[in-house]
């Protein structure tokens, strides 16, 4: 026996290993761009957020058709990949269904679910590809779609049939070896979904089915190798990051804001408040609010990569809806790539974050920032804990205390605050005038 | 409240008014209304009057946190100065910022909004609600303001307040966590909406008269404007009202 087929596999293996190490260190050392922040109290409350949100899907749920499909999909990627553990040890020792001597019927029962899952996945990526492509729901077809997102979702989905389609082949290519008593094929036993594919092959010479069942498990686990890393440069790495993701949600009431201490010192000290912050002003003085992507947190950052661009939040944004600039999925979009412009950047040599660009101005507008109402729809909508609007609060804050660019009306409320002590021109010392309606009348018994 | 901490008396629960309750021309009547309940139910409260400030809610959401911590800062005070323990607001705004944004400022209050409190006076039968007043039987919806709802997961209370007026409630389309906002937020309120094909009240208030309802029941003072105008915008002002829960378990009261 050749060890040929086992050292190419070795060195595919190897390789794939190698670049998607190198893709992960990108990866991480881009969401560490981010700035520090410990996000890690109430581990229960974590742990259970993390296995019922992304483990159980269970904000998928609230779309019950597309749940349902992707809830195969996902059981799919989760199962089919103890095969793939399967084709790796085949391939590293050059054996055949390594475990199905061990496992007797429960090897058919397996494989029969797994043929099962692999034909609802196939199934469901047909329907999704034409919900995007031939339905055209409406968030798919959103202006931040155009070009490259759309086509990788689409690619996405195409790699995926065709990686289904080929467990198929092979196994039916297979079990047809097995009952010439080819080789060391195996009978496994009825596969009902291969099985229908038997007649496609059946006719074929016994040399050109090895050829093909071969070829076809070549294909599968290259393929798997491939798209793993593919993944690492799409928006479908939400397979992995969902999980810490959604380790690291925000527990706090939504409508809650985070403190800036720092300010909270200065105001102080102009109120003559005593602070607890040391004498030793900080040597460095970080900017107020977001600019650039290292002014967000680090969780901002992995938000950005956890985003596989569904657009449940823009289809549920007040703004999006009734027409303005501003997309959350855009905002979570705009933050991956200027991650990435500035990581590739940091890799080639280059200027990263001194390239005279920033998030704001170069990706993310004033007027977008501007229309959003705070609302938490799209955080709400979210099925992996995103938060857009934690993003678009910090650059808000930016450009009041950095820029003063806030708009003319904003401007003349925080002067009425600063004077009436109220957003509306009113003088404080009118503030009780409503009470004297409620003391003339009698109230009745 | 100055003049109960000049008797050495203390409240037991302080009304936060907020900026809209005491200067919009509106919802001052929703101020008054709950102002007659509280006081139809004996219940002790004081209101800070001229040493109120507004919360800051609007200058935080709008990017200016000096600002809000400024307002922050100096209404803790106020409060700390009377040891404030619980206070009660009919905005869920007010009621954001005092319940989750002023600790970390050193303001540690029990904070609820009207329609929470409202829920448990009607729950321990502290309002004898009459039931046969101009809601009876009458459909009625429920907008949720973001900051109630999403915000704070409250979204039971203010329909419990509806449904013990004995109507029959009816659910728009987009409710509780998927419940659209009303344009208000975020410190739009202070400001022009940003170019775009609609006005989001306009298509929150389609919304709403879809479900056929007479009342549009809010809880929220920048809601109560947006869907009166939503309301304008249609008109159909003569049929459909905008009312605060306040003013309808008032109304039932008789008061």
């Amino acid at each position: 026996m050749s060890f040929l087929p086992q050292l190419i596999f070795l060195i595919i293996l190897s390789a794939a290993g190698f670049f998607l190490v190198k893709r992960v260190k990108f990866l991480r050392r881009n969401i560490l761009l981010g700035k520090d922040e410990i996000r890690n109290d109430q581990p229960d409350k974590r742990w259970k957020t993390m296995l019922l949100v992304a483990f159980g899907q269970q904000k998928m749920f609230k779309r019950f058709i597309p749940a349902f499909l992707h809830f195969f999909v996902y059981i799919g990627f989760l199962v089919i990949n103890l095969e793939v553990l399967e084709f790796v040890l085949d391939g590293i020792f050059g054996t055949h269904r390594l475990f199905a001597p061990y496992l007797g019927g429960a090897y058919l029962a397996a494989m029969n679910f797994f043929e099962f899952l692999a034909v609802m996945v196939l199934v469901s990526c047909v329907i999704f590809l034409i919900r995007r492509n031939v339905v055209k729901v409406p968030r798919f077809t959103k202006p931040e779609m155009k070009g490259w997102p759309a086509m990788d979702g689409n690619l996405i989905l195409c790699i995926e049939i065709v990686l289904m389609m080929a467990i198929l082949k092979m196994n039916a290519a297979d079990q047809i070896l097995a009952s010439r008593g080819v080789g060391h094929y195996i009978v496994v036993g009825d596969l009902f979904f291969s099985g229908l594919l038997h007649p496609i092959f059946e006719s074929m010479s016994t040399g050109f089915l090895i050829f093909v069942e071969r070829a076809a498990w070549w294909f599968h686990i290259v393929g798997i190798l491939a798209f793993a890393i593919y993944v690492t440069y799409s928006k479908h790495l939400h397979i992995f990051l969902a999980f810490p993701n959604t380790w690291y949600s925000n527990l706090k009431p939504k409508g809650e804001m985070e403190n800036m201490p720092a300010v909270t010192n200065e105001v102080n000290m102009m109120l003559g408040i005593p602070t607890e912050a040391p004498a030793d002003p900080p040597a460095e003085i970080g900017r107020f609010g977001a600019k650039d992507i290292n002014d967000l947190s680090w969780i901002n950052v992995m938000n950005a990569y956890s985003c596989t661009e569904c657009g449940r939040c823009t289809s549920e944004c007040p703004a999006n809806l009734t027409g303005k600039k501003l997309s959350p999925r855009k905002i979570m979009m705009d933050v991956r790539d200027r991650a990435e412009e500035v990581g590739k950047s940091l890799d080639a040599g280059g200027k990263g974050l001194e390239d005279g660009k920033s998030l704001l101005g170069d990706y993310i507008t004033k007027e977008e920032l501007n229309a959003c109402t705070s609302c938490n729809a799209c955080v709400e909508a979210c099925p992996v804990n995103i938060d857009p609007l934690a993003i678009i609060l910090e650059m808000r804050r930016y450009v009041a205390m950095e820029e003063s660019g806030t708009p003319a009306q904003w401007n003349a409320m925080f002067q009425n605050m600063e004077t009436s002590f109220a957003p509306w021109k009113f003088s404080p010392q009118d503030r009780f005038n409503w009470a004297e309606k409620v003391k003339d009348e009698e109230i009745p018994d | 409240m100055a003049e109960m901490a000049g008797k050495g008396e203390s409240p037991e629960v302080l009304f936060w008014v907020g900026c809209a309750g005491s200067f919009d021309e509106r919802y001052k009547a929703v101020t008054q209304a709950f102002v007659k309940i509280l006081n139809k139910v004996g219940t002790s409260f004081a209101v800070l009057g001229p040493e109120e400030a507004c919360t800051g809610d609007p200058a935080r959401r709008a990017g200016n946190e000096f600002l809000f911590q400024m307002q922050a800062v100096a209404n803790i005070q106020v409060m700390n100065g009377y040891n404030i323990k619980k206070v009660v607001t009919a905005c869920p705004h007010c009621f954001n910022t005092i319940k989750n944004e002023y600790p970390a400022l050193g303001g540690n209050y029990e904070v609820i909004h009207h329609s929470q409190f409202l829920q448990q006076l009607i729950n321990d039968g502290k309002v004898a609600l009459k039931g046969g007043g101009e809601f009876k039987g009458k459909k009625i919806t429920f907008h949720d303001s973001c900051y109630l709802g999403r915000g704070n997961d409250v979204y039971e209370a203010p329909r419990d307040v509806i449904k013990a007026l004995d109507v029959e409630l009816v659910e728009m389309k987009r409710c509780k966590t998927k419940g659209l906002c009303c344009g208000a937020g975020g410190a739009q309120m202070f400001k022009e909406p940003e170019p775009g094909k609609k006005d989001i009240n306009v298509e929150r208030t389609e919304e709403a008269l879809a479900t056929g309802a007479s009342t549009i029941a809010v809880g929220c003072p920048f809601c109560l404007t947006m869907m009166t105008d939503g309301v304008k915008n249609k008109e159909k002002e003569a049929e459909v009202k905008v009312y605060d829960l306040a003013e309808m378990i008032a109304k039932d009261m008789g008061i």
